[in-house]
Formats: C-alpha cells, sequence, structure tokens
C-alpha cells in the first residue's frame, strides 16, 4: 500500500513536469532540454526561500516564475540568436547548472527541519506530527489540478490557439500577422514554469535539494508524455492533460518495479531501456516527419 | 495601389553560383486590379510573391502600399493587410486544430490574441455561411480536424480564411497546382467569385495559361526577371491562350530548351 501511494504520490509530482514536456514536445515540437535544468531551478529557488523561512506555499508561484524566465531565455536565444532548437536547449541547461548552485548556495541542502508544503504548523495542527501519506497526495492533486484545469482553459482561449498553431503550421500564424517567434517563447515559458513547479513540489516532498535531481528529467517527462498519449489514443474524450498524469504514474512505477529488482546504481540505464522500449512501443519515433517542406 | 520600385534580387551573392533574378524590377498593380502573372520555372513569379510578402528580402529598392513604404517591415507584419493562399495546400489551415478553431483563428487575424475564448460561439452560424458557399459539406464538419480533409477541402478552407477578415490585398501562388482538374476548376470559381464579391486587388501567379486568360483584368508573362507581356483590360480580353502559348515557345527557343 505504501509502494502504491508513493509511486502515486512521485508520479504525480512528474507528471507536472509531464505537463510542461507536453507542451514543448507535442505542441510545440520543439525538443527542449531546458528541462534538465529548470527542474532543479525549481527546486533551488524552493530550497532557498525554504532556508529563508518563507512560506512554503508561496514558494510555488515564485518557482513558475523562475521557471518561466529561464523557458524565455531559452526562447530567445532560439528566436533572435537563430540557434538550433535542441542547442538552444542544451545551452540554457548547461548555464542553468552554475545558476542552480549560486541559487541553492552548494549543491545539497537538506530541508528535514524547515516548514514544508507537507509539514508546518497548520498540517501538524490537523494531522498531528507526520503527515498521512493519502494527505500528501491529496496536497499534490491540489496542484496538479490547477494546473492542469488552468493549461485546459489557456489552451482553448485565442492565445492558447496560437500556441498550438505554431507547433502545427508555424506559416499560418505568420499568416495571422503575429510573430511566430513570440509564440514560441510564450509557450517555452509556460511549459517551463510548469516543470519548476514540478522541481519545487518535489524538493518539498524529498525534503532536500539535490544539484543532480534534474538528469533524467526530461526523459522522464517524454516517456510520461509518449506513454500517456500513446495509451489513450483510441480515447479521443480523454484529454492529453489528462494523459501525461497516467503516463507519468505508470512510468514511475514501472521504474520503482524495476529497481526493486536491481541494483539502485542502475537507476538511470533502467530509466534509459524503459524508454526506449516505451518509443519501440508506441512508435513515436516516426511522427516527427514533417508533412510539408 | 502595390508599387514595386527598381527592385534587384540575386541569389547566392558572392559565390560562384551568383544568380541576378531581379535588376530594376518594376511593377505597379492599382486598387482593385486582378493580375494573372504566368511564366515558365524559375523566371521570378513565386520571388516576385515572396518579396511582396517579406518572406525574402530585396537587395535593392522599394516596396510601397498605398505610398507607404513597407520595404523594412517583417513578413508578419506585412500580412496584416495581405491574404495569401499557397501552393500547397497544407500551408493554409493547422491540420491538428478543427475547422471551426481553424476559422476563429482566421476571423482573429489582425487582432490581439489574448485570453478570451477562442471560438466565440455567436460566429458560428457566419462561418457555417461561409463555408457552405464552398458547396463542400464542410459546414456540417465544423469539429472535425483539417487534417482528415481532401486536399481541395483544404485548398478551399484555406481561401475562406485567407479573406476572412478585410485585407487590401490577396496574393495566391500556383493555388491551383497541386489540384485534380476538377477541384482546380472549382476552386478557381470559387476565387473568381470571392475575388469580385471583395473588390479585392489580386496577384495571381499560375502555370495554367487558360486560367490566366479567362480570370483577372491584367496578365503578365515574365522571364527571367523581366516582364515580356503586360496586358490589361480590352487588349486583354482579346488575348487567345494560343498567342500566348506561342509566346511562351519562342521564350523557351530563346533560351534554348
Amino acid at each position: 500500500m505504501n509502494f502504491a501511494l508513493t509511486v502515486v504520490e512521485q508520479g504525480l509530482i512528474y507528471g507536472i513536469l509531464a505537463l510542461g514536456v507536453y507542451i514543448t514536445y507535442k505542441i510545440l515540437d520543439f525538443p527542449d532540454l531546458t528541462v534538465d535544468g529548470s527542474f532543479p531551478l525549481g527546486a533551488a529557488v524552493t530550497a532557498s526561500l525554504i532556508t529563508r523561512g518563507v512560506n512554503p506555499y508561496l514558494t510555488l508561484p515564485i518557482a513558475f516564475l523562475a521557471g518561466a524566465l529561464a523557458g524565455v531565455c531559452t526562447g530567445l536565444i532560439h528566436v533572435k540568436c537563430k540557434v538550433r532548437d535542441l542547442l538552444s536547449g542544451i545551452i540554457m541547461m548547461t548555464a542553468l547548472y552554475t545558476v542552480n548552485l549560486e541559487i541553492a548556495g552548494t549543491n545539497n541542502v537538506p530541508l528535514f527541519s524547515k516548514e514544508t508544503m507537507f509539514k508546518n504548523k497548520m498540517l501538524t495542527g490537523i494531522f498531528g506530527d507526520t503527515t498521512p501519506g493519502y494527505a500528501k497526495v491529496a496536497l499534490i492533486l491540489i496542484v496538479v489540478l490547477i494546473s492542469k484545469i488552468l493549461l485546459d482553459l489557456y489552451l482553448q482561449t485565442k492565445s492558447g490557439y496560437l500556441l498550438r498553431a505554431v507547433g502545427d503550421n508555424d506559416k499560418l500564424v505568420t499568416s495571422l500577422a503575429k510573430d511566430k517567434g513570440n509564440v514560441k517563447i510564450l509557450g517555452l515559458a509556460i511549459a517551463n514554469g510548469l516543470v519548476s513547479l514540478s522541481g519545487c513540489v518535489f524538493c518539498q516532498e524529498q525534503k532536500v535539494f539535490d544539484i543532480s535531481s534534474g538528469t533524467g528529467a526530461m526523459v522522464i517527462g517524454l516517456a510520461s508524455v509518449i506513454i500517456g498519449t500513446a495509451m489513450f489514443k483510441k480515447f479521443p474524450k480523454v484529454k492529453a492533460t489528462t494523459a501525461v498524469f497516467v503516463g507519468a504514474i505508470l512510468y514511475k512505477a514501472c521504474v520503482a518495479l524495476a529497481i526493486k529488482f536491481f541494483n539502485p546504481q542502475a537507476m538511470k540505464l533502467i530509466t534509459a531501456v524503459l524508454f526506449l522500449l516505451i518509443l519501440i512501443i508506441s512508435m513515436d519515433r516516426k511522427k516527427k516527419v514533417k508533412h510539408y517542406a | 495601389m502595390l508599387e514595386l520600385k527598381h527592385i534587384q534580387k540575386y541569389y547566392n551573392p558572392g559565390t560562384v553560383n551568383e544568380m541576378c533574378l531581379f535588376e530594376d524590377f518594376n511593377l505597379t498593380v492599382k486598387d482593385g486590379q486582378f493580375v494573372a502573372v504566368v511564366g515558365s520555372n524559375g523566371s521570378g513569379k513565386t520571388s516576385m510573391l515572396n518579396l511582396i510578402c517579406g518572406s525574402i528580402d530585396v537587395d535593392d529598392g522599394k516596396i510601397l502600399i498605398d505610398g507607404h513604404d513597407i520595404t523594412r517591415e517583417k513578413e508578419y507584419q506585412r500580412l496584416k493587410r495581405i491574404g495569401r493562399v499557397y501552393q500547397d495546400p497544407a500551408m493554409g489551415t493547422c491540420p491538428n486544430m478543427t475547422l471551426l478553431e481553424n476559422m476563429a483563428m482566421a476571423d482573429n487575424k489582425g487582432k490581439f490574441f489574448g485570453l478570451s475564448r477562442g471560438t466565440n460561439r455567436e460566429r458560428i452560424n457566419y462561418y457555417k455561411e461561409c463555408l457552405s458557399q464552398l458547396n463542400l459539406g464542410l459546414e456540417d464538419k465544423l469539429n472535425v480536424k483539417v487534417g482528415t480533409l481532401s486536399g481541395g477541402q483544404r485548398q478551399a478552407m484555406s481561401l475562406v480564411m485567407s479573406t476572412l477578415t478585410p485585407i487590401d490585398f490577396l496574393i495566391l501562388d500556383e493555388h491551383t497546382a497541386a489540384l485534380d482538374p476538377k477541384t482546380a476548376e472549382r476552386i478557381m470559381e470559387l476565387t473568381g467569385k470571392i475575388v469580385a464579391e471583395k473588390k479585392l486587388t489580386t496577384i495571381m501567379v499560375t502555370h495554367n495559361l487558360r486560367y490566366a486568360v479567362e480570370y483577372g483584368d491584367r496578365l503578365l508573362m515574365m522571364h527571367q526577371g523581366e516582364t515580356v507581356i503586360d496586358v490589361a483590360g480590352e487588349e486583354k480580353k482579346k488575348l487567345h491562350v494560343d498567342k500566348l502559348l506561342e509566346k511562351f515557345n519562342e521564350i523557351s527557343i530563346e533560351c534554348g530548351n
């Protein structure tokens, strides 16, 4: 039971990350590696704020904004400096490593004795000394639902239409007399904001900031998006923004099961092999061929 | 009025492949004129459209709309008052969005894309009306993704979408070239109807000499970056496909192909 709860908990947290990756990978058609830097950015910002005694719930929107800023930078590098999408992400990811260290102070910041969104005066008043697992899941679920619903609503606005259009056929965005570059930057900002938000929740759940927490974040996000969207392909009624969370939980479950049988050191290898398997099974590799020149 | 003044355009400047396409190219299109442009491949037809829309930059010269210099304006800024339909039917629509969403976006062209609802429910009947004019049954498929439509249906959509909002110019870049003859005919009829109805100033590039003769009130034939035929009004009405083809062959022989 505890095992399942942990999987759901982690799956939901990484689901927020997957929501961000969904925007870049599926909507914008932009392989955004910034994710590996903006995930720990959210964590670093959170750790730094919490050690300074800021209300842990306030760290959530601040982490989102910090991530959005990172996304804007990637966008500016790509759009204004005309650097290729993949490289823009790599540049930002590399730069963010130092930025994250600078924000957090060191490469490891423990938050065990601090107030977090899962352990604070208010929650102790309700649940006593230890917050039960289901309450943690419920708290994460609130963050998840807010992000998901806001994103769903946004994608139905005029601005959201334009975001979907730019990944689908950017010529049309130009035809509509809009600068496609600005739309891409906006998309990257929202995506990395969500990724950073996920890092923020992750850091509070783990009660520690670790600089290496971002390594492989992109893979987790991508795997979740691909599992989720492939699973619900035949059910168009299920929104992709819901599917990615299911994908994230499933992926986390697979990894957790695999680690039970293997050495924890093999974690990254398992992650990579699992991702490869998912790619092969869902055959999403071929999708990226553009049907127009 | 659209004016191209002393346009110069080189391709691959500074390399052995340097090629001069336009050397002092001039063109004036009056308001309300429907210009059909023909010419062999590489004669500069599409390049001319790209220069007007800003998809490529001029090396020298000026482009004016109603006396206002737009040479330095970016493509997306110019397209505020220009509607463009491309040869490839996939270019004018978003395949993964529904017909309704596509129409709603087109309807908002030139306005702010903010956080208000993407589709204005009150406009749906108007969209249906616009689409029903096509006689393709598209008005009943509003919630279908555009990607599932045929090329002809998509091109019809593109045409409707690019003329949905008030524009000054319509640019048609071989917009019937990728369609079967029957569909092409239909799209051409539709084009003539929309242009006449909305009194649009239009430049249409086509490889179909018959369309060039039948449609529009001015005809240009281009060759190696120059206009070799430029007829309008009564003179154009007298022009026949055979005569045009004759001239076409004449040019081809000169070039040795």
